[in-house]
């Protein structure tokens, strides 16, 4: 991955139309979330934080508990829930429904957990048709590109690229004003909700103490992915679940503010089992996927395994001053920024992403905006530790370790790091143009050396 | 005398700003305090500990708690270093019990320079003069791990014909990071540009901050765009007059 990585970095930081995109979009939603946060519009933010890691912290502890918790509320309310593995037991699934009930489309609302398991795909190779309703997951699935940001999937796409897409795919004259791409995408996406036969969403929340899905949005397209077709499939991480109903007194404070500055998202939908006698709207059958795909290999460490807390608002991308230059595709997998850095390598397997941790800061901007308090520096910095421990043999790794080691050593030699010190002065660091010293250089100039040491000029004072 | 104070000047400053060491002790000297520089000290460990290496930061560790192990009050010019002895030493030793109560220890009794100016001698007023219109960058580490905000600015405020312009956005990182600087060099050098155009909307000649780390990486990119403003660390405009 390493030099991909460099290489998208480099592309991104290169491409001014990009870089201004990416800023402006992320520092908008930046300013909303500090306003919506700040101590005359939510006095009770630092403790509404205290409160949401402390419930996150308790369910996730309870995982096994409250999940079972779940099940059998669905199930009394006449819904399913089915536990997967990974992506091909969600598919599977959904393909042998579909099968069974003769679906031939399914309208999807966003979901970065089907982001994850690449669901589109596997559906549509095996022949269903499957329709992001999300206006930016629209764009994004005609564009054939994956989601830039967690909350706002087509944050680098300008109205003139949205323009370009529509022409391109849907074969309709250039159009650049907002309001008409937007009608254009609902006229089409209304006749999909209509003729669907399944409806896909995500959810926010899993409440265990009532068996219900809690799906926040601004468009109305979850409301009618999950209520207009017969069938409703919601696919969810298994920590999303949170004990009670009334603890989303907690976190709808939190999301909406910390998402995109607004005080609640426009639709706030409680989907609890299938459509009941006497109600008119709702599907006729009701499933929860729940999905591992790695979450579980996360448990074990008491401390990394709150990087399972992530209520996916998406804070952390929009103020890390690493994910607002490098962008979200820069990142080897659907969650980007720092809970990218974070979840990436833990689901993937430390080797498989070894520079991800590495490619911030340590700004500690990420924890001071998280609204569940994950300390994600401190992840990080236990994720560089895990890299080193795991990292193979090769000539570069070999000769950090041993720089390091030799750090270590001149460290507890307080007279042999003089001498170095002294050594390095009088050679000069300008003629060691090598490594390090090269890359300092490629960006800044070095400052000039002084005669001596503090330890030096300490002895003559 | 007064109390002792031990200095820990960094790795640092001891080898490349030692200037600011010496400025250091000269505001707590003239402040009435007995200073003491354990000449065995070397650095914090960050570097090793920030790169995964934890074995080689713990060694480093150990060094530091058996250099200061006696010292009443630690004193550092740095928010980055007295975080990492003050909120990761513990992560290092969290398996040596023992240690880990010398840690603890050692917690309570480290100071960022700015923190023991306010708190522990109760001074803003150092009777400092420099003639300048400065701006003042946050060290992250300083800022979020320490919570160390208002300290610098309220000494600052005292100091006579010094006229301070805040920076806008002010608790934007540099892009140094320590091994960060280099095996990024180009994000953390996209970084730091945004920073030097901050610093220049200000109209400042002068950058002051808590950390020799950052004012080197704003330095060099001051510096490397052509611009004469200059860099200089708290101590220093303290130490004037």
């Amino acid at each position: 991955m390493s030099s991909e990585f460099h290489q998208k970095a480099h592309e991104t930081l290169a491409n001014a139309n990009l870089q201004l995109a990416i800023f402006t979009a992320t520092g908008r939603l930046k300013d909303k979330r500090v306003e919506a946060v700040g101590p005359d519009q939510l006095p009770d933010y630092q403790e509404l934080r205290t409160q949401a890691n402390a419930v996150k912290q308790h369910a996730i502890d309870n995982l096994d508990h409250y999940l079972e918790l779940f099940e059998r509320n669905v199930a009394a309310r006449g819904g399913r829930v089915v536990y997967c593995k990974d992506g091909t037991e969600v598919s599977d699934f959904i393909l042998a429904l579909a099968h069974e009930r003769g679906a031939h489309l399914v309208v999807k609302s966003k979901s970065m957990t089907t982001e994850e398991v690449d669901l589109n795909e596997r559906l549509e190779h095996h022949g269903l048709e499957s329709v992001e309703t999300d206006l930016g997951e629209y764009i994004l699935q005609l564009a054939h590109q994956r989601p830039y940001h967690i909350v706002a999937p087509a944050l680098h796409m300008t109205r003139y690229d949205v323009a370009e897409v529509f022409t391109r795919r849907l074969h309709v004259p250039n159009e650049t004003v907002i309001e008409k791409q937007t009608a254009l995408a609902r006229s089409i996406l209304r006749e999909k909700f209509l003729a669907a036969d399944i409806g896909i969403s995500g959810a926010n929340f899993l409440v265990a103490d009532s068996g219900a899905v809690v799906i926040v949005e601004n468009e109305g397209n979850a409301r009618l992915t999950t209520s207009a077709p017969r069938v409703h499939i919601a696919v969810a991480g298994i920590e999303k679940v949170i004990p009670r109903a009334q603890d989303l007194a907690t976190f709808l404070k939190l999301l909406a503010r910390s998402a995109t500055g607004q005080l609640l998202s426009v639709y706030t939908s409680f989907l609890s089992g299938p459509r009941r006698p006497g109600e008119i709207d709702g599907p006729d059958e009701f499933y929860v996927l729940l999905l591992d795909n790695g979450r579980t290999r996360l448990l074990p460490d008491k401390n990394k395994r709150q990087s399972l807390f992530c209520i996916r608002c998406g804070a952390c991308l929009n103020t890390c001053p690493v994910y607002r230059r490098i962008g979200g595709h820069t990142f080897p997998w659907v969650y980007s920024g720092p809970i990218g850095a974070i979840l990436t390598p833990q689901f993937m397997g430390v080797q498989q992403e070894p520079d991800l941790p590495f490619a911030s800061s340590l700004c500690g901007a990420c924890g001071e905006v998280c609204p569940v308090k994950i300390d994600i520096p401190k992840i990080l910095l236990e994720l560089r530790s895990d890299v080193k421990k795991a990292e193979t043999r090769d000539k570069q790794n070999r000769l950090e370790k041993l720089s390091f080691r030799a750090f270590a050593w001149l460290m507890t030699h307080p007279r042999l790091y003089e001498m170095a010190g002294k050594l390095l002065r009088s050679v000069g660091v300008p003629s060691i143009q090598a490594g390090p010293l090269r890359a300092w250089t490629s960006q800044r100039d070095l400052p000039p050396l002084p005669d001596r040491s503090f330890r030096e000029m300490w002895r003559r004072r | 005398m007064g109390q002792r104070v031990s200095l820990f000047v960094t790795c640092i400053v001891d080898q490349l700003f030692p200037k600011v060491g010496l400025a250091m002790a000269d505001v707590l000297e003239r402040l009435g305090f007995e200073i003491d520089f354990p000449e065995s000290q070397t650095c914090c460990g960050q570097p090793a500990f920030n790169t995964g290496y934890r074995a080689e930061a713990r060694t480093v560790a150990r060094h530091f708690l058996d250099t200061f192990e006696s010292s009443p009050f630690v004193v550092i010019p740095s928010g980055s270093c007295t975080a990492m002895i003050a909120h990761h030493f513990a992560d290092l030793f969290h398996k040596e019990p023992e240690t880990l109560a010398r840690v603890h220890s050692l917690e309570k009794r480290v100071f960022e320079f700015s923190t023991f100016l306010t708190q522990v001698a109760g001074v803003e007023d150092v009777g400092a003069r420099f003639d300048d219109i400065v701006t003042f960058h946050d060290g992250c580490h300083a800022l979020r791990e320490l919570g160390v905000k208002d300290a610098p600015r309220r000494l600052l405020a005292r100091v006579r014909g010094l006229e301070l312009r805040e920076l806008s956005p002010a608790e934007e990182c540099c892009g140094f990071g320590g091994t960060f600087a280099v095996k990024f060099s180009e994000l953390s050098g996209a970084m730091v540009r945004t920073k030097v155009e901050a610093i220049l909307r200000t109209g400042a000649r002068t950058v002051v901050s808590l950390d020799s780390s950052c004012l080197m990486q704003i330095q060099g990119a001051l510096s490397r765009a052509g611009s004469n403003v200059r860099t200089i660390h708290l101590a220093e405009v303290l130490a004037s007059r």
